[in-house]
């Protein structure tokens, strides 16, 4: 019996490792394990290296280990490459029919292709290999043969009826041929949870914020919002159109929100530079927009389906000039599903650009979690409700006010007239280049919003901070490997994760940092982006960073490897 | 042919609206043209070509008898895209080239809003060249106007997309060595249905277009010859007048001859044509996607959405 389990499924791109990997963790989930979940894909639609990672345990997991248990080799690259990587006694699944490996352990011979082919075609292989990795785990058929019923239910009744044949036949010949208990679980109690991922977060948060229209241009890896919310289109009303550009997606969501829907983009950091314009658009003109910026390693296209949390700064500083704005870093796909939910009503509120930063690996990644609290988040909305809107007369889109945010009126429902302006304004919205107005323009936009919006950031994690010898800091996907090894060595180490990173709310963990010595940032990019961020508005310089730019995400062994001799 | 005759017997505004109202879900109501009036003081050069198509489009919003608090005008940047401040309507003054897709984002989450866009050519075919494409192909009901002066006047005289080849300026030296674009060619190549040219001083003409232009359901295209006083010494007001002539007038001319009008659109040189170039209804973006037989998204109530159906697939 075992307390935690990986899986890699590894294979050239098109051979169906992403099914096959989804598939088992929602078996696993469904005899009541918890799972996480990535994949490593490459740039390419067939051919290359591609594997699917799953990681099993009785409590909940956050991150991802360096070796696996079991690997299924679909290829004969996949055993050099992966191979390595395999934990002592573990298993490596392969078809001498297809590798020329004559060695007996650690290597498992499934016949898995002929088991397909004999099927009628090789394209079962992959549920051939599902249901001989359940067979291995003991994994009870019905509940296997019950999740291809129900997330094949698209699929017309024949082929169904084949991959069933196929789980059938590779859960048969493992149960004969293989006679290995170690690897054996034992079923749990089953919570209700879900098994999603980053991106499928801040699609039903999107949708669940009255989200009605999404403009994007695909980029990986924002490119699965897009799909989610297509998905939902029909059902939820929501508009959702595939732009020419990035500038073009913007912009449309700009204009729909400046007619009164909540609107949201998302694209990657490429894409992101071409809507940065935008971002000040929205600044100038007042208009809410969350913007979604999945990293992924740069300069230029760099590794398109890789990750990395290089865009900070970036994003930070995106868009000329000074302007209110919050960005949002959430670490696990809760987090995510929550702050997205509050980047729409952020984004009303103080009618600026909100931004959800998050990565490949936190796109990617999965997880099952708890069923969403209701009460943790609300919609609030903060425009000119209908029905008031009839009374109004002699509106001023660009009040001044006290806390910098002038109500705002959606053109069509109030008598008046609304003017939007990207040049600098008075308060009617004519364009203006009278100083005293300027000065009062920039404190609204800037300072007062800023303010605002400082008063409600969402203050840092903290977990063990005060009795660890080395506390770690991040922001976004890291949190999940910062938690972990806090988990595992609770005497030595203890963290700060960032879900909100600007305003940057420091306050609460300055006094400590100032205090604390053995420090370390820890980020997926070469600079220390949030160091720095940390230093310009703290004062506090960190020095130590463990910072990984291989366009790879952390898993717990490498931190573990990293922090040996701190 | 009907619209031909429309504008000869000089009938078009009354006909116009009665075709309007042949259009179930728009309320026609009486309006004057003081009620566009617009406290913005006008910075344009004395003379522009800009106060032609000002009033142009007053007259044709007051024709079309829709209320300003309905109708919405986005702009660029240039001097064009100070027009949405003159009127006393919802404005959305954006970003130099990026009018239309802020003009298409705000016309999809309200199909009950009039959409105007006043670009120049700068704008339009410059700067925001991949929208003009694009939003041809989308087909969504606004209506595009297009001061074109041939020039860049608020950048001082650069050259435009529109820039007569061998026209010589502080950049374009040695005179304009590129092709110039061709709009009206390019936008009834890429399907675009109502296609249509107009001149800044022949105000109720040009009214006339932009009435038709707003009542066609799908993108409407309507350049405008606008001279330049201030930077286009070539393409003047003289220089316009003694070319230009209402391809309309012709009783014979076929709006949906393909063929006819992309000669018509290329005609440039001792004589301009102007008027409605090519016409042809095709569904629109609203209609092909079936949300102009819904609520407007940005009307629906979104404070208890209910995902629970959603989330069922999750577990």
């Amino acid at each position: 019996m075992f307390s935690e389990l990986t899986i890699k499924i590894a294979g050239e791109a098109g051979q169906g490792m992403q099914t096959v990997g989804l598939n088992l963790c929602r078996l696993f989930k469904c005899i009541g394990f918890y799972v996480f979940a990535n994949q490593d894909y490459m740039s390419r639609v067939r051919g290359g290296n591609n594997f699917f990672q799953l990681r099993i345990a009785n409590k909940p997991l956050y991150a991802l280990r360096k070796n696996s248990d079991i690997i299924v080799a679909l290829d004969e690259p996949s055993v050099g490459m992966h191979k390595p990587t395999l934990n002592k006694d573990g298993i490596i699944i392969i078809d001498r029919k297809k590798n020329n490996i004559a060695q007996e352990s650690p290597f498992v011979d499934i016949p898995m292709h002929e088991i397909a082919k004999n099927l009628g075609n090789e394209i079962f292989v992959n549920s051939v290999a599902y249901g001989a990795i359940g067979s291995i785990v003991g994994a009870e058929i019905d509940c296997m043969i019950e999740i291809i019923q129900k997330n094949f239910s698209a699929k017309n009744a024949d082929v169904i009826a084949k991959n069933i044949e196929a789980v059938k036949a590779g859960y048969m010949f493992a149960k004969d041929n293989i006679k290995e208990e170690r690897l054996k679980i034992k079923q749990n109690k089953n919570k209700k949870t879900m098994l999603l991922n980053g991106n499928e977060a801040i699609a039903l948060a999107a949708v669940r914020s009255g989200c009605k229209f999404y403009s994007a241009y695909p980029m990986t890896p924002s490119t699965s919002i897009m799909n989610e919310m297509a998905a939902y289109s029909g059902q939820f009303n929501i508009i959702v159109e595939q732009a020419e550009d990035e500038i073009a997606a913007v912009n449309m969501a700009i204009g729909a929100s400046f007619a009164g829907a909540r609107s949201m983009t998302a694209t990657s950091g490429g894409g992101f530079c071409l809507m940065v314009e935008g971002v000040s658009l929205s600044a100038m003109t007042e208009t809410p927009v969350v913007i979604v910026d999945a990293q992924r390693p740069a300069p230029a296209t760099g590794f398109p389906t890789r990750t990395e949390q290089a865009d900070l700064l970036f994003v930070l500083q995106a868009g000329h000039g000074e302007f209110a704005k919050a960005i949002f870093s959430p670490g696990t796909a809760e987090e995510t599903f929550y702050i997205t939910m509050r980047a729409f009503n952020l984004a009303e509120k103080y009618q600026i650009p909100v931004f959800i930063m998050t990565d490949q690996y936190l796109a990617d990644s999965y997880r099952n979690i708890d069923m969403f609290n209701w009460d943790t988040v609300k919609v609030e909305r903060s425009i000119i409700p209908k029905e008031l809107s009839k009374k109004i007369s002699g509106y001023k889109r660009y009040e001044f006010n006290e806390n910098g945010i002038s109500p705002r009126a959606i053109p069509s429902w109030i008598n008046g007239v609304v003017y939007a302006d990207s040049d600098e304004h008075t308060e009617e919205g004519h364009i203006t280049e009278d100083a005293s107005i300027r000065i009062k323009m920039v404190e609204k936009r800037m300072h007062k919003k800023m303010r605002g919006l400082m008063e409600e950031a969402i203050k840092p994690n903290t977990f063990n901070i005060e009795k660890a010898q080395i506390v770690l800091i991040g922001f976004g996907s890291t949190y999940g490997v910062l938690r972990e090894i806090c988990e595992v060595y609770p005497d030595k180490f203890g963290f700060i994760h960032f879900p909100q990173v600007w305003p940057l709310p420091a306050d609460s963990v300055v006094k400590f940092l100032r205090e604390k010595n053995n420090v370390f940032t820890v980020e997926n990019n070469a600079t220390a982006q949030l160091a720095k961020l940390i230093r310009l508005q703290t004062g506090i310089h960190i020095e130590k960073s463990i910072l990984k730019f291989d366009g790879r995400p952390f898993d717990l062994d490498y931190l573990v490897e990293q922090l040996k001799n701190a | 042919m009907k619209l031909i005759k429309i504008y000869r017997t000089n009938k078009f505004q009354q006909i116009s609206r009665s075709k309007f109202q042949s259009i179930s879900d728009l309320k026609v109501v009486s309006m004057n043209i003081n009620d566009f009036k617009s406290n913005d003081p006008i910075t344009w050069c004395p003379g522009c070509g800009d106060f032609g198509i000002l009033n142009a489009v007053k007259k044709a919003f007051v024709k079309l008898g829709k209320e300003s608090k309905d109708i919405l005008l986005v702009s660029g940047i240039g001097q064009a895209a100070k027009l949405p401040h003159y009127i006393r309507c919802n404005c959305f003054n954006g970003l130099h080239g990026r009018a239309l897709p802020v003009a298409v984002g705000a016309k999809m989450v309200n199909h009950n809003l009039t959409v105007v866009v006043t670009t120049g050519d700068g704008d339009c075919y410059g700067e925001g060249g991949n929208h003009f494409i694009h939003n041809i192909r989308r087909n969504v009901d606004i209506t595009v106007i297009v001061l074109n002066n041939q020039i860049y006047g608020l950048t001082k005289g650069q050259a435009s997309p529109t820039t007569d080849p061998g026209y010589v300026t502080n950049v374009q030296t040695q005179g304009v060595m590129a092709e110039p674009f061709y709009p009206l060619s390019a936008a009834i190549a890429l399907g675009c249905g109502f296609v249509a040219r107009g001149y800044s001083a022949e105000i109720e003409h040009l009214s006339w277009l932009i009435t038709e232009g707003i009542i066609h359901k799908g993108f409407s295209l309507i350049d405008v010859l606008q001279p330049c006083v201030s930077f286009n010494k070539k393409n003047t007001y003289e220089w316009y007048s003694k070319r230009v002539y209402k391809l309309n007038d012709d009783v014979s001319y076929d709006l949906q001859n393909k063929p006819v009008a992309y000669q018509k659109a290329a005609e440039w040189g001792d004589r301009i044509p102007i008027g409605i170039i090519y016409k042809k209804q095709k569904p629109s973006y609203e209609e092909k996607t079936g949300i102009i037989s819904r609520l407007p998204v940005m009307e629906e109530d979104i404070e208890n959405i209910n995902i629970d159906g959603l989330l069922s697939n999750f577990i």
